[in-house]
């Protein structure tokens, strides 16, 4: 009953997404199935079996449709259809493919549901399918983000590999006569019994004749050949001689470079500006108005940014209070009935709970997300077509943004997909590929490279939201007896709907997202309220979302009662949780460490958090030293449930990074507003982490989870709170705020 | 200016004060070398000048005038590659890449002037060096690879 109780006061996130699609795509026809893009200029006696493998007599091309951002899906998607289509990675071409709705992701319906991702019954199951159906047939967005590339890509891509194999045995079986029972497939070719070998190359053109074998068995994972061992990206080399080409790199005839200064006091007015000066600066080649503030076209990006620092720009304010403290009078006085975002959890009765009560208040800042390849786009427009070479995680949507800003047909949008140097979610968002539009529209036939300044890229960032926490633990004889979690923050999904014209209708799911499904399910007690503010800075997806600041609230207080009940941090978090896979992922970490207590002696301390998002449990234990020179980060154990592992390399290698970007942004990293405007403008004030402060890391993978799932973003929400409880392991000095090098020093 | 870039004798008409990162990434086409920041705290921009790791965003036309440059693209190539850029493939560093080339060139650099650098050594000269996908335990690990590499060279 708790349960249908719960759906019926929260709503679909589906609810805001079908209004969304209404919007920005029209609604399509139920069950209509997509068509193959590649069949569209395929030429004579190539093959393309499914949206994803194209062979020719050439050579073999896979689509690999998600964008890369750095987390490596470029190389796993590869990998899938390359495990069944039984190629090898350096026998194939892989592209990012064209955008079409064929490649749309089955697996945002997984974060669409009302039921905490650790819930795999059949009620949770059917409402994904349902909604996965849903979307399929009104809302097929293609996009990669949320950590659901691998889960939306390991069953279709490996199908897609599959089809193609049994297709060119069936093509094979077909040349040769033997029935195809008896042929085997490897390294790019059918096996014929005698041995003879047909490339797949050399078949492409009667396979392209022959309707598809849809009808396949998958590999039995005992059988795999590439996944699950480690594996070599295929980008490591160019990624290693400077020759991989990013959105910033692209070249071609013509080519000019521009850059942009909007308001920094982010939406507000133009009143005016003059560019005397900037006019008469070598290499300028045009100064326009574009909307908020100007572009500056010019022969070299440095002339442009010269240019554009020599204007003098009279800006109208902030639509958003302008001083910092402000922002968090505003959020504290959000904690009220008008305000409830979601009631999104309750189990027992907090307010009737024994014990002795803690109870504290937390926050956690505005972060930007500066990947290091400055947000670019390059786009030319002619008459006929606009063709966008940037690298974009919403790839068709963007398309439709900049077919609304050059008056084209949304079919003669054309994105080029690029590899990203970074992103953290901060190329979801559309803006800057909307400038370079206006750009690049106002000069038709020129192809324009718009790249922001650091400084640009700093005071246009939308960061992560701000978020207050406040919170009640009860502990009784020992034992935590329950927690009441409120949250309060900026709407992350009413800020990017605002940016495309859409409100948001019904809560905001990732307010209260890494508290309310926490599986607890020991602990009698729970209560996890959210409230939603939407007057605050505009803000944006970062790396993990809504599960970073809530998990720094939910598991701070967390500790901070198991202390008060003189309880073992890990023995009594794993004495609550009540979800098997979860308890495995804490009893992994403790054995991995040699857990033997939080207090270490001699200032040194560990602290352990364990966060849920996006269907990953993850457990986190840092262990920190107290030294004259400050807090130093000695060494980190990290266990993780990912499902199912593609490539144990690349995942290490996501759990390492992940887990730095969580730490060091704990430590030191903030954007905070004067005058309406960011304060931080450059990585001297928000560093993030460098070698000198990583500790020693150590990762075990495990895969009891039922189905795969993506860890992008999982390895972060942890790595806060694990310092913070190390920090008072080690000192007795309980942080909570972020960052923390306010309160406390670091080596 | 007239300048060696990676072997080959280049001449450019450019201000005196235009960063050397601008005058091989948009007059010379050569993109492996990255901006980041333009104010040296990222470390992306790393090329060497008559044999030294500079940041290029902040080493003007002028001063360049007549240097040696190696940038990451003639350090090593995919089909040759240089010992560091080897180490850095073996260990899987990359993520999004973007950071690398000026991670690697610093490297390099460092392995040149000090062949065997203790881990104190290499986390006080990387640490320049950005990257924010938080690939260091794995650029540690592939200096050291890369150091032993060398030596036996």
């Amino acid at each position: 009953m708790g349960r249908l109780r719960t759906i019926g006061r929260r709503s679909f996130l589906i609810g805001s997404a079908a209004v969304l699609g209404g919007v920005a795509f029209g609604v399509y026809r139920a069950n209509r199935p997509f068509e193959n893009p590649n069949l569209a200029d395929l030429p004579e006696g190539a093959a393309s079996f499914n949206p994803w493998v194209i062979i020719d007599s050439d050579k073999i091309t896979l689509i690999a449709p998600h964008a890369d951002k750095g987390q490596g899906v470029f190389s796993a998607q590869a990998a899938l259809i390359a495990e069944e289509l039984d190629v090898e990675l350096d026998q194939v071409e892989i592209s990012f493919g064209v955008p079409d709705q064929a490649y749309f992701n089955t697996a945002f319906a997984d974060a669409a549901v009302p039921f905490p991702q650790y819930d795999f019954s059949d009620m949770a199951e059917g409402a994904r399918g349902f909604v996965g159906g849903t979307l399929r047939a009104f809302l097929p967005i293609m996009g990669t983000g949320g950590s659901s590339a691998m889960p939306d890509s390991y069953d279709k891509l490996r199908h897609a590999g599959a089809v193609a194999r049994e297709t060119l045995k069936a093509a094979a079986a077909q040349q040769s006569g033997i029935p195809t029972a008896e042929l085997k497939t490897e390294a790019g070719a059918v096996i014929l019994p005698d041995g003879t070998s047909l490339a797949y190359t050399a078949l492409a053109g009667v396979a392209g004749q022959i309707k598809p074998v849809t009808d396949v068995t998958l590999k039995d994972p005992s059988d795999w050949r590439l996944l699950g061992k480690p594996m070599q990206r295929v980008d490591m080399a160019a990624k290693s001689t400077g020759t991989q080409n990013y959105g910033i790199d692209h070249q071609m005839d013509g080519l000019l470079h521009a850059t942009i200064k909007v308001n920094p006091r982010q939406g507000g007015v133009m009143n005016g500006y003059d560019d005397s000066a900037a006019r008469n600066m070598r290499g300028v080649i045009d100064i326009i108005e574009i909307t908020g503030g100007v572009a500056v076209v010019a022969d070299n990006t440095w002339r442009a940014i010269q240019a554009a620092n020599g204007i003098e720009f009279d800006w109208g304010p902030a639509p958003y209070p302008a001083e910092q403290a402000d922002h968090w009078d505003v959020l504290s006085n959000s904690f009220t009935s008008e305000k409830l975002n979601a009631e999104a959890r309750v189990v027992g009765d907090v307010d009737a709970a024994p014990g002795e009560a803690v109870t504290a208040e937390y926050r956690s800042p505005y972060v930007a997300h500066a990947p290091l390849e400055p947000l670019n786009a390059t786009v030319l427009v002619t008459d006929e077509r606009v063709d966008i070479w940037t690298g974009h995680q919403v790839q068709m949507m963007l398309e439709t943004v900049v077919a609304d800003i050059t008056g084209h047909a949304a079919e003669n949008v054309h994105l080029h997909n690029m590899f990203m140097g970074g992103s953290f979610g901060h190329r979801l968002e559309f803006d800057f590929v909307k400038q370079a539009a206006e750009i690049a529209n106002s000069m038709r036939g020129t192809p324009v490279k718009m790249t922001y300044s650091r400084e640009e890229d700093f005071a246009h960032d939308f960061p992560r939201h701000i978020t207050m926490g406040r919170g009640t633990g009860r502990h009784k004889d020992g034992q935590v007896t329950s927690l009441d979690v409120e949250i309060a923050a900026q709407s992350v999904l009413t800020s990017q709907m605002s940016r495309l014209g859409i409100s948001l209708p019904g809560p905001d799911v990732q307010l209260h997202e890494g508290a309310w499904d926490v599986p607890n399910l020991n602990l009698p007690n729970i209560r996890v309220r959210s409230y939603k503010e939407t007057g605050l800075a505009p803000v944006s997806s970062w790396r993990s979302v809504g599960a970073a600041p809530n998990s720094f609230v939910y598991d701070t207080l967390l500790d901070e009662t198991i202390h008060a009940a003189g309880a073992d941090p890990l023995l009594e978090r794993i004495r609550l949780m009540g979800h098997d896979v979860s308890v495995k992922v804490l009893e992994t970490v403790g054995e991995m460490c040699n857990w033997s207590g939080h207090d270490l002696g001699d200032g040194r301390g560990r602290g352990v958090a364990y966060a849920f998002s996006f269907g990953v449990p993850v457990a986190t234990v840092v262990e920190v030293s107290q030294g004259d020179a400050g807090i130093k980060l000695e060494e980190v154990w990290i266990a993780a449930d990912v499902g199912t592992v593609i490539d144990p390399v690349n995942l290490e290698n996501l759990a390492f990074g992940g887990t730095i970007w969580g730490l060091g942004h704990a430590i030191n990293s903030e954007i905070t507003y004067a005058d309406g405007m960011a304060q931080q403008t450059n990585y001297h004030a928000h560093e993030g982490m460098r070698m000198y402060q990583t500790p020693k890391m150590h990762f075990t993978a495990l895969e009891n989870t039922p189905k795969i799932k993506g860890f992008g973003e999982p390895p972060v929400p942890p790595a806060a709170p694990a310092l913070g409880n190390a920090i008072f392991a080690a000192t007795g000095k309980r942080l909570r705020e972020m960052p923390f090098h306010k309160f406390i020093d670091f080596v | 200016m007239r300048l060696t870039v990676n072997g080959q004798a280049r001449e450019v008409d450019v201000e005196d004060d235009m960063p050397l990162l601008w005058v091989l990434r948009d007059e010379l086409g050569l993109t492996g070398t990255k901006y980041g920041c333009g104010i040296a705290q990222c470390g992306a921009c790393t090329v060497h000048m008559d044999g030294l790791a500079v940041r290029s965003c902040q080493v003007a036309a002028a001063t360049a005038d007549g240097a040696d440059i190696v940038t990451i693209e003639g350090l090593g190539t995919p089909e040759a590659l240089h010992a560091v850029q080897a180490a850095w493939v073996e260990h899987q560093v990359a993520q999004c890449g973007y950071c690398q080339s000026g991670q690697i060139m610093q490297a390099a650099s460092l392995l040149n002037l000090n062949p065997t650098p203790t881990d104190d050594d290499i986390d006080i000269v990387m640490s320049g060096n950005l990257c924010r996908c938080g690939t260091y335990p794995r650029i540690r690990a592939a200096v050291k690879t890369a150091a032993v590499k060398m030596q036996g060279a």
